[in-house]
């Protein structure tokens, strides 16, 4: 579990990125936090496995503050994956790569070159064990940069903007992907601006502006609000601007599911029928 | 990262900001020779606080601290390496007369290793504040107006105006490598240096990718389509400047004579009196 207290933090430029963050987020959870750029999103997360420290108030994580642990503890359960591969990225073969993080939490021999296989196929890259990651296109990369987190097999996971620069079937994969981590019990934390990701997956999610928590809520709940999306900078999803623009026929505007949304319409067709 | 913030240019305006940049490039200068000009202690604790009025004027103190106290590091090695060496090998400079064991003699050791290490602050502190106070751009148009081909010129100030931008980015990868489980902090010095590999080799490959990307966006806009390029603006003297000239010149007089005809006393000279 993972617990925001009265969150604080001011970079050494001076700038208040976060002002006042309260926030639980519980084992097997799966949260999204969306807002505008400079909002505050990534700060946020990165308080989560101790990359940064607050300014002011605590972060707990199982208990433990973060003040007290070092970021390569806290790593060992709470799992990082950056937005850009790239900034990772140095092995000379993806097996290295995926290995790295293993190597640092003092695996043993056997366990690592387990973890790997396991890591690969999860990911589909096994035929890519010995190609050097510069080698790959940027959807793999991405890829193996998961697979290098997922190795470790750590409880909380935490991608920011994972859909970003990915193609749609990619996309797709990956939101099949990150659902099925959480069925897994894996508590999944997302950054992301992607309301039709979001909408898909329909998580629990915070709006984030200047720093503060906008609102908390489903998916559903929040992002069919069109008053406070707006004040986090985003749109509602497609299916919702719909539902939106059809209130006057007496249409429900809290559908985000394209599933949901088509039953709704066949059922009003059907009747008129 | 303190270094580069104490060598990033702030747009401020103040006295020292608007001076020619060729005129503050000559003052620096000077007081690099003069730094290399002297050993003495006294000297370099003279040289070290004319700088400083400057530093006040241009308002750059925060920013001018942080520089040093990145170079503070160094510095320790600096000292640390004079000490070691003048202990055991005695040489004409410290005029120590081996071995050292009177306290006399190991005072005139530690003011020799203090102003060594003086003079690397006092040259740190002189190219900090020309780079906080001078504009990339600025410092592009005075290279082109002593005639320096533009090619290498723009290659001079794209340079300087990536420094900030690698710095952001060289923690961005620690940060990602921090959360795969690297300490960058642990273990004997040899290990500590491995463990660089993986912030480097990230932060080199996306400078040479990014260095690519930037010469087709450049070609793309025709850059060196006409072989005569003017300028907007031009650098022009003022009085400013012309007094700068004068301080500098005059700086530099006084130091060559006082180094040639006047000796300086040691401070254990002084303090035994």
């Amino acid at each position: 579990m993972i617990e925001a207290k009265d969150l604080h933090f001011t970079y050494p430029t001076g700038l208040e990125a976060l002002k006042g963050i309260n926030l639980t987020v519980d084992d097997g959870e799966f949260l999204a936090v969306m807002g505008q750029n400079g909002a505050g999103k990534t700060t946020l997360v990165k308080h989560f496995n101790g990359l940064l420290k607050p300014t002011k108030g605590e972060v707990l994580v199982d208990g433990v503050s973060t003040r007290d642990v070092s970021v390569a503890k806290l790593a060992r359960n709470v799992g990082f994956v950056f937005q850009n591969p790239d900034h990772q990225l140095f092995s000379e073969t993806v097996e290295d790569e995926i290995a790295f993080a293993l190597k640092n939490f003092d695996f043993e021999e056997a366990v690592i070159e387990k973890q790997v296989e396991w890591a690969l196929n999860l990911l589909d890259i096994t035929q890519y064990r010995k190609t050097s990651p510069f080698m790959l296109s940027g959807g793999e990369r991405k890829r193996v940069a998961l697979a290098s987190i997922l190795a470790w097999d750590p409880q909380v996971i935490i991608l920011d903007e994972p859909t970003i620069g990915q193609d749609h079937q990619q996309k797709e994969k990956l939101q099949q992907f990150i659902l099925q981590l959480n069925a897994q019990k894996k508590t999944v934390v997302v950054v992301t601006h992607d309301v039709e990701f979001v909408a898909e997956c329909n998580p629990r999610v915070i709006l984030m502006s200047q720093g503060k928590i906008l609102a908390e809520g489903m998916a559903e709940k929040l992002l069919t609000n069109p008053k406070l999306v707006a004040q986090a900078s985003i749109v509602p999803p497609q299916i919702t601007q719909i539902f939106l623009e059809l209130a006057d026929l007496g249409l429900p505007t809290d559908v985000i599911d394209v599933h949901e949304a088509t039953k709704i319409l066949l059922d009003r067709l059907r009747k008129k029928q | 990262m303190s270094v580069f913030e104490g060598f990033k240019f702030r747009k401020v305006s103040s006295v020292v900001h608007n001076l020619d940049p060729r005129i503050k490039f000559f003052y620096v200068t000077v007081l690099f020779v003069l730094a290399i000009l002297f050993t003495n202690l006294l000297a370099l604790i003279v040289l070290f606080l004319v700088p400083l009025p400057f530093v006040f004027m241009a308002r750059v103190n925060r920013q001018w601290l942080r520089s040093l106290r990145g170079a503070a590091l160094l510095a320790i090695f600096i000292f640390a390496t004079n000490i070691l060496v003048g202990y055991f090998y005695p040489t004409s400079n410290t005029q120590i007369i081996h071995p050292v064991d009177t306290t006399t003699e190991f005072l005139i050791l530690l003011e020799y290793a203090s102003a060594m290490t003086l003079r690397f602050v006092v040259l740190i502190a002189s190219f900090s504040v020309f780079f906080l106070t001078t504009s990339p751009d600025l410092l592009g148009l005075a290279l082109q107006q002593s005639h320096i081909p533009y090619e290498f010129c723009f290659a001079f100030t794209t340079a300087v105006r990536f420094v900030p931008v690698l710095a952001d980015e060289a923690q961005t990868i620690m940060d990602a490598q921090k959360a795969r489980g690297l300490e960058l902090e642990s273990g004997n010095f040899l290990k500590r240096v491995k463990n660089y590999i993986p912030i480097l080799i990230p932060l080199i490959v996306n400078a040479i990718r990014r260095s690519l990307e930037l010469a087709e966006a450049m070609e793309s806009r025709a850059w060196g389509a006409s072989e005569k390029r003017t300028n907007l603006y031009t650098l022009k003297l003022k009085r400013s400047d012309y007094i700068l000239i004068l301080i500098s010149v005059l700086m530099l007089i006084i130091a060559v004579y006082i180094r040639l005809y006047v000796p300086i006393p040691s401070l254990t000279a002084l303090l035994s009196l």
